[in-house]
């Protein structure tokens, strides 16, 4: 899976969680919680979704390595080799 | 026209008009009226007309009863309401009930003008405002003359009255000059009348407060607030249907008199708003009543007795929550 | 036969539209069955029956407007006790039973407001023209009520509808219609308790340390979607605090009604702007699984308008809750006809001293605003120091 396709899914599951925003939009390094405003239960939905589309668990203590969208994809690639 | 040539106007003409109306009180004659209403009337129509009587309130009063049984037009001065206590026994248990007792076989067609009021630094001895002790009183009719026009005509109509009628006219307005409007040479004494047509509140008044309500109304027009100025004029029986027309229309009320606040003219006629019109009621029925004092003398103390413009304009901006 | 009415989904709501009848005259029904959509404020509400019977007869019309209490539906109960027949009175009396046991209480505290000021002519206008005034703010003297006010009130009322009827409004117009009123809902309800409610405040800092371990364990062993959130141990320890200081879950009418089931409103903020406050049944009787995935079912459906009459209705305390990375404290404004609600700051790692040590603990500042008319700080500051203790025991919740 390229960088393109995880970046594609991410998209997907944010425009879920938070209709009203454009994920496609978000620079790579701001802090995708702040800028379109996900509180706990929504970040919650978009860890569960990414769980459904990837197949892969992200424990608790993990939540801080993927605040920003360039650490989330790197994150999630390692992960997913 | 001040208010005093207007109101020696309209007996001039009663006496002119009637052979059988003259004026009898204490000093009407030879010393013109204790106000000098009635300056020059004794030469022009003579001693048996113009009637000058011991200082005796109860006996000129029934004197004029008398009169007014006996097929005459008595018009009787009583110089101030402090004084008509006196004569109170002659008006209450005769006057205002001979035609109920007599099995409506006695009128008794007599008017009494009354010197009423505050303003003139004359205390408690000669200021008050008295009108509700008369209002109370079936069988009695209660005008009170609060601008020049009815001044000079009501007097007339008071006349034709087959029942006793009581004029309170006010001393503080006899130097007050106003034009009477030319179209009018009658008044209607069985209608209230509206002085000023509005439609935020309708301020109800009678005697000295209606000049002083159309001076607060107009400052008021400037701040955008549109009062109706209803004048009562009739204190008894009151012109209901005028009073609650208006009411109904601006949905307030502020009501103004001189008179003392407990058990008045303004209690009666908020009562009858709460009876009659309560569902048409946006706000409380205010009173500007008088403080319930003997008149002091200072003048400062005076003019702090009574309701005044700045009192009213605040009391409707009050109520309509206005700044 | 029962009159199936209108139901009023907080103090807030005024009237409803029924969109829709999922059941149709002789169709059996049963207790919990969705018999019809309406349109509120809240947006689009499955509305339940609570009772077994069969429809007699349907009232209104879809695509009708209609204040709440307005009866809907004629409803033939099985159960036979309720029975049919007789005087108007009777019928009445029949009908009481759901009105008062599943809807009335709030509809009573806002219908029967004796501190209400309105003018009597206000009162008429209103009357007449279906507007619930209780909800309006009075421009009169010392806050009344005035003709004026009500006269605002239906213009806005006839926008609304007319906005409503307007063919061809596009889902954003709909979401944004629904958005505004929303915010026109809270500001009615907030102004109503902030001009009414003596509020008093407190608050206590209470240490997190031995909860969020807790959780954090339990979250180990469990797949992401059975995650629990802190929420839903704060939602759980305060509802069985509740059950030592039941005093703060009730609502105030006329005096202070206790409610024996602990229903707690959980607000949830709209990505538009405004709030919706679902409310958890029985919270007490609740595990913390329970709660979180009811809070995993229920938020998302706040958020985008779907909810149940019944998650609307019968809270009986607020709680709010600022959530990771927000504000260290939150004061809030009682949800009428409430007594109190609680509110969470963001837990955040803080210098606590302990034993003569200081260490750095994870902490949450929790406040409780209440009504000082139905209970007094004495009771307030019991409930915080008994949800303290709840909370350092976090196995026992």
């Amino acid at each position: 899976m390229n960088k393109e396709e995880i970046e594609k899914i991410i998209f997907n599951s944010l425009k879920q969680i938070a209709p009203d925003t454009e994920p496609s939009k978000l620079s790579p390094d701001e802090n995708i919680r702040e800028t379109l405003g996900i509180d706990s239960f929504d970040f919650l939905q978009f860890i569960v979704s990414l769980d459904e589309k990837l197949n892969l668990e992200i424990p608790e203590q993990d939540y801080g390595k993927i605040t920003t969208l360039n650490s989330l994809i790197i994150y999630l690639t390692q992960k997913i080799k | 026209m001040t208010y005093r040539e207007a109101l020696k106007q309209g007996i001039r003409e009663a006496l002119h008009a009637d052979g059988r109306v003259f004026l009898i009180g204490e000093d009407v004659g030879r010393y013109g009226g204790a106000f000098a209403v009635s300056k020059g009337l004794l030469q022009e129509f003579g001693e048996d007309r113009i009637m000058d009587v011991p200082l005796s309130e109860s006996g000129f009063v029934g004197a004029g009863i008398g009169a007014a049984i006996a097929g005459m037009k008595p018009i009787v001065e009583l110089m101030t309401v402090n004084f008509s206590l006196l004569a109170m026994d002659q008006i209450v248990n005769n006057a205002a009930t001979l035609l109920h007792m007599s099995g409506g076989q006695i009128n008794v067609p007599v008017v009494i003008r009354i010197g009423c009021g505050i303003g003139r630094q004359l205390a408690a001895q000669h200021s008050h405002s008295w009108e509700p002790l008369f209002a109370h009183i079936p069988g009695l009719i209660v005008l009170s003359v609060g601008t020049h026009e009815d001044a000079r005509y009501m007097l007339a109509e008071a006349l034709k009255s087959p029942d006793p009628v009581i004029v309170f006219e006010y001393t503080s307005m006899l130097n007050s000059e106003k034009e009477i409007p030319a179209n009018i040479t009658q008044v209607d004494i069985s209608k209230t009348k509206v002085r000023r047509v509005g439609k935020d509140i309708s301020l109800i008044t009678y005697g000295t407060g209606v000049y002083k309500c159309m001076d607060a109304a107009n400052e008021l027009a400037a701040m955008g607030i549109d009062v109706e100025v209803v004048d009562l004029r009739v204190l008894r029986p009151l012109d209901e249907e005028t009073i609650l027309a208006s009411v109904s229309k601006t949905h307030r009320a502020l009501i103004v008199e001189d008179a003392w606040k407990s058990v008045s003219i303004s209690s009666e006629i908020s009562a009858r708003i709460m009876e009659k019109i309560f569902y048409d009621l946006d706000a409380p029925v205010l009173r500007l009543s008088g403080v319930e004092v003997p008149i002091p003398y200072p003048v400062h103390l005076e003019e702090a007795s009574v309701p005044q413009k700045n009192d009213i304009i605040n009391a409707v901006k009050k109520i309509l929550n206005h700044d | 036969m029962i009159e199936f009415v209108m139901p009023s989904l907080g103090a807030d709501m005024e009237d409803g539209i029924l969109v829709e009848w999922h059941k149709k005259k002789g169709d059996a029904i049963k207790r919990g069955d969705i018999i019809a959509d309406v349109e509120t404020q809240k947006g689009l509400i499955e509305i339940e029956v609570f009772e077994d019977g069969v429809i007699e007869k349907l009232l209104i019309e879809p695509d009708t407007k209609v204040p709440v209490g307005t009866p809907l539906a004629l409803i033939n109960p099985t159960n036979k006790k309720a029975e049919t027949i007789i005087s108007t009175d009777a019928q009445k009396e029949a009908s009481h039973p759901i009105a008062e046991k599943e809807i009335t209480p709030t509809l009573n505290a806002v219908g029967v407001n004796k501190k209400i000021k309105i003018s009597p002519l206000a009162k008429r206008v209103a009357t007449e023209n279906n507007i619930n005034f209780s909800t309006l703010l009075g421009s009169g003297e010392n806050g009344a009520i005035t003709k004026e006010d009500v006269e605002k009130a239906i213009a806005q009322k006839q926008k609304s509808l007319a906005n409503h009827e307007a063919s061809g409004t596009t889902t954003e117009d709909k979401t944004k219609n629904a958005s505004n009123s929303i915010r026109a809902a809270v500001a009615a309800a907030m102004s109503k308790s902030n001009r009414e409610i003596p509020h008093y405040y407190l608050e206590k800092t209470i240490d997190m340390t031995k909860a969020l371990a807790w959780m954090n364990r339990a979250n180990k062993e469990r797949s992401v979607k059975q995650r629990l959130l802190p929420a839903a141990l704060l939602i759980k320890a305060v509802a069985i605090s509740l059950r030592e200081v039941p005093e703060l879950n009730a609502i105030w009418d006329n005096g202070l009604q206790i409610k024996s089931d602990i229903n707690i409103g959980f607000v949830v903020s709209l990505r538009g702007g405004g709030i919706i406050v679902p409310a958890i049944h029985a919270a007490n009787l609740k595990t913390i699984d329970e709660i979180m995935s009811m809070l995993n079912d229920i938020i998302p459906r706040a958020k985008a308008l779907k909810l149940r009459s019944s998650e609307l209705s019968d809270s009986s305390i607020t709680i709010t809750s600022i959530g990771e990375g927000g504000a260290d404290s939150v004061y809030g404004i009682i949800y009428p006809p409430q007594v109190a609600i609680i509110g969470f700051g963001n837990i955040s790692e803080q210098p606590f001293a302990e034993n003569g040590m200081l260490g750095i603990h994870p902490l949450v500042h929790v406040t409780l605003a209440a009504d000082h008319r139905a209970i007094d700080g004495l009771t307030g500051s019991r409930f915080l120091t008994v949800l303290n203790t709840h909370l350092q025991n976090p196995e026992s919740l």
